[in-house]
């Protein structure tokens, strides 16, 4: 199972902070392509994924256990 | 000395903690950034922001900007505390204090730490005007990451 943690609009669009996720071994695009249409996201382009803390390309892949988050643009500061 | 020089809080910061965990004997300058809510951005009026982080990343993404302004400007001392939650006009949002030998590496190290925040860590802000409210995302209009994340210096 995998984590995914969800944050400003996403958070709002999906109406969760948190998922879990059965799939595993499944690459960061996957996810993410999985999560836009189960959700019917829009602005995905821009949002970044972190895997355990640490920023992730597309093509990593996700094993059972990992924390993912998906990160929008961010506007600290 | 426990005390962590890269933080996120809930509560008010105070800049002058901030200041005393990057003093030292070396030091011959310290700069301060305080980055504050703004009312009027263009044409639209905010009545309070509200700030979202993932706090274990965001804090780690801190220590790495840290790093970063290490190999870049050596002998300079960085302390970032970020506050998030409800903030109203002029509260403080983010501290950033730099010590070094001579002023100019204080200067430009401080600079430097705010540009990347609005890059690398996430946090994110969202406004509530009089007519609505929003979450801001990009505010550098940057395009988007063609490698798939921030650039990360070694």
């Amino acid at each position: 199972m995998i984590k995914v943690l969800l944050f400003a609009h996403l958070q709002e669009e999906v109406g969760k902070h948190q998922l879990e996720v059965d799939d595993t071994n499944i690459t960061v695009r996957n996810l993410k392509d999985n999560l836009q249409s189960d959700y019917q996201l829009r602005q995905m382009d821009q949002v970044m994924v972190s895997v355990n803390e640490e920023y992730a390309l597309e093509d990593d892949v996700v094993h059972d256990g990992d924390v993912v988050a998906f990160i929008p643009p961010v506007s600290g500061g | 000395m426990t005390e962590t020089l890269f933080d996120i809080v809930d509560h008010p910061i105070e800049v002058e903690p901030l200041i005393k965990k990057v003093e030292r004997r070396e030091a011959g300058a310290i700069t301060t950034f305080i980055g504050t809510v703004r009312e009027w951005t263009k044409d639209k009026k905010t009545v309070y922001l509200e700030y979202q982080a993932y706090v274990p990343m965001a804090k780690k993404m801190l220590a790495t900007i840290g790093d970063e302004i290490q190999s870049k400007w050596p002998n300079t001392v960085v302390a970032i505390t970020h506050r998030i939650g409800r903030l109203d006009i002029s509260d403080v949002a983010v501290v950033i204090a730099v010590s070094s030998p001579h002023r100019k590496a204080a200067y430009e190290a401080n600079e430097y730490a705010i540009e990347r925040i609005k890059q690398v860590v996430p946090i994110w802000k969202k406004e509530h005007w009089e007519d609505g409210e929003s979450w801001i995302g990009d505010q550098l209009e940057q395009v988007p990451y063609p490698t798939g994340k921030p650039k990360i210096e070694e």
